[in-house]
């Protein structure tokens, strides 16, 4: 009853969910219990990638709720993402104990080689799993709070918001490049070794991490869309199609602005803390400004304004870049450039835009 | 002295930011005792030297119907502007009903205090329904929490048919409002008005772009409104004004040059000089 109502209210959410659930079932099966011999063997390494591919998914169906929704183009939305990232690293960094190549079982790697005597204050805690979870999801979501307060009550918006997001993911980089930051510096967190006790190597670990991705990423999307359907959802739409009329109509149009910019930098930084594992590094490149622009590109290719849709770019645009950049490594960026300007010009809604032309949007 | 000027103004004892000020609780039983509902005596407001508001005192009764007419310039946008929040005047002093001081709340505080505004140029949600443009502006908790969890009970749902029956869209109410007519979206503008339950209705341009019928419908859902609410009307079409006016005050240069019906207005002197005259 509640699935069929859901299935016709959102027809690409309801495909899409089908989809991860599958993939969360056919994926570990392929992996685990598959033999290796057979051709129908998934390597762990595609496991991986694909939930590296989930990872980026949900950051871009982060982005999507705050510019596809409210209209707000934040193009420093990687730095919530490395946030996160590091957070989850700073708790795999401390898990690594002994096991570094100085042995020392207090300090980081790092840390010996600068010649440091103790753990900066900083780092106290993230040996504990949950305080690092807690701060995956607390230091994003207080930057983008002191952030998007600022600037949503001075009313900066368009361009300029986006100019300064921008500044803002640089001025992080420049920041976490240093070594007296204590976060690693140029090389970042690397060398992990397990995780809850599990080894980060192991097969089995490596599905787990897969499906934590998928079940993130299930849980977020029917976040998202509770929200967007809601009346709250509504009102966000309306804040981005006339603003003063919003605020005249009665509603604080900056808290709401805020409260979604803050959820939004949340998603960000869960999709960090489980991307780091994954790939089992985390450097201050995540900060770069071109990263940003890229979820961006991810997210207007599979159509803004469609939760689904930057589900579906992010997924689409990264397998893509892993077949270029394997197969033509100089024409990528090429191609990446190519891919954005067609899109633009022959497919403003994307490419969910180009499957929805043949009908009227439901009604809800 | 002139350096100093900055921190006596931002030290004066009758300015307090905003920030700092206590709530506001409009009750709705607002203090009308007096007679009028909205007060602006002596507001003047500067850009750049131009004086857009010069003393401008005018008082606005509860439930009446008023017109506001000028020339370009005479400052009618701006004086709306004064009192729902969106320009801070340099001096004077705005009063809805007898004790609360408009120019101490924010826009989004008047507005959900009983102060509701119409555009000039229609501005409706355009991606949403008209039935969702009427459910977002219901006067309701606009809280963000309580908007999440937000769904309308039956008041409310029978509040906008009633609404919708008032301004005649019944039958577009699942229609996107994008799609609407230009008269049928300054109706559904009003309608929004409306479901905020206001006391007092600033509506500017409410005719202009609309054919001589709809001009007529609009002149008979305004005077309809008049006495519940007080409703004040800004407007360049001399005919419509003559069809709804009871009492209409004309603005010159930002403050009041006369007051009185649409007869004696017609035939002061001063007013031919400056306006109808031209």
């Amino acid at each position: 009853m509640l699935l069929g109502r859901f299935y016709h209210s959102d027809r690409g959410g309801a495909i899409l969910l089908a989809g991860l659930f599958l993939l969360a079932i056919v994926v570990p099966v392929l992996n685990l219990v598959v033999p290796e011999s057979s051709p129908f063997h998934l390597s762990t390494y595609t496991v991986t990638l694909i939930g590296k591919y989930l990872c980026y998914a949900l950051l871009a169906l982060a982005l999507d709720l705050i510019w596809g929704y409210c209209g707000i183009l934040s193009l420093g939305h990687g730095a919530f993402f490395a946030l996160g990232g590091y957070a989850m690293g700073m708790y795999l960094m401390r898990q690594i104990g002994d096991r570094g190549v100085y042995g020392n079982p207090e300090l980081p790697d790092f840390m010996v080689f600068l010649n440091w005597q103790e753990l900066p204050w900083y780092w106290l805690g993230f040996d504990m799993f949950w305080f690092a979870m807690l701060m995956v999801v607390l230091v994003p979501g207080l930057l983008a709070f002191v952030f998007g307060w600022f600037s949503f009550r001075s009313r900066v918006t368009g361009v300029y918001l986006a100019i300064i997001t921008q500044a803002l993911t640089f001025a992080l980089m420049l920041a976490f490049f240093r070594n007296e930051m204590g976060f690693g510096g140029n090389n970042g967190m690397t060398d992990f070794k397990d995780i809850l006790g599990f080894d980060l190597q192991a097969d089995s670990t490596r599905v787990a991490l897969f499906l934590a991705s998928v079940v993130a990423l299930a849980v977020s999307y029917v976040a998202c869309r509770f929200i967007i359907n809601s009346k709250l959802g509504r009102v966000i739409v309306a804040i981005r199609d006339a603003e003063p009329r919003t605020r005249f109509v009665g509603y604080q149009v900056e808290r709401f602005k805020l409260w979604l910019f803050v959820f939004s930098a949340v998603l960000a930084g869960i999709a960090g803390a489980l991307y780091v594992p994954q790939v089992g590094i985390i450097n201050p490149s995540e900060f770069a400004p071109l990263n940003s622009i890229e979820l961006v590109i991810w997210v207007a290719v599979g159509g803004r304004g469609m939760l689904y849709g930057a589900v579906l770019g992010a997924l689409l645009v990264n397998y893509a870049k892993t077949y270029f950049t394997a197969a033509f490594p100089d024409l990528w960026l090429f191609a990446l450039g190519a891919l954005f300007v067609l899109v633009t010009i022959f497919l403003p809604k994307g490419l969910v835009g180009l499957w929805k032309k043949r009908g009227k949007e439901p009604e809800p | 002295m002139k350096p100093l000027d900055p921190l006596r103004k931002a030290l004066r004892r009758d300015r307090v930011f905003d920030f700092m000020m206590p709530q506001v609780v409009f009750s709705p039983d607002l203090d009308v005792s007096h007679g009028p509902i909205l007060y602006l005596e002596d507001v003047t407001v500067s850009f750049d030297g131009f004086k857009a508001l010069n003393n401008l005192s005018l008082y606005i009764d509860d439930g009446e119907l008023r017109c506001i007419i000028g020339p370009n310039g005479a400052g009618k946008t701006t004086m709306m502007d004064v009192i729902t929040g969106k320009t801070r005047p340099d001096s004077g002093s705005v009063f809805f009903g007898q004790k609360i001081d408009l120019l101490r709340l924010s826009e989004t505080d008047i507005a959900q205090g009983g102060i509701g505004r119409k555009f000039q140029r229609p501005t409706v949600f355009e991606s949403h329904t008209v039935y969702e443009n009427l459910e977002l502006s219901l006067a309701a908790d606009k809280g963000v929490w309580p908007t999440l969890f937000a769904s309308l009970n039956q008041a409310q749902k029978d509040r906008i048919d009633e609404i919708l029956e008032i301004i005649a869209l019944t039958e577009q109410r699942h229609h996107l409002a994008g799609t609407l007519s230009h008269g049928q979206k300054q109706w559904l503008e009003i309608g929004m008005l409306l479901a905020q339950s206001p006391r007092v209705l600033l509506v500017d341009e409410p005719v202009a772009g609309m054919t001589a019928q709809e001009t007529e419908r609009t002149a008979e859902l305004l005077t309809s409104l008049a006495g519940k609410h007080s409703v004040v009307v800004v407007e360049h079409d001399m005919e419509f004004v003559r069809s709804i006016a009871r009492k209409v005050t004309v603005l010159h240069e930002g403050s009041v040059l006369a007051e009185g019906s649409m007869d004696e207005v017609q035939n002061d002197p001063r007013v031919i000089e400056v306006y109808l005259g031209e």
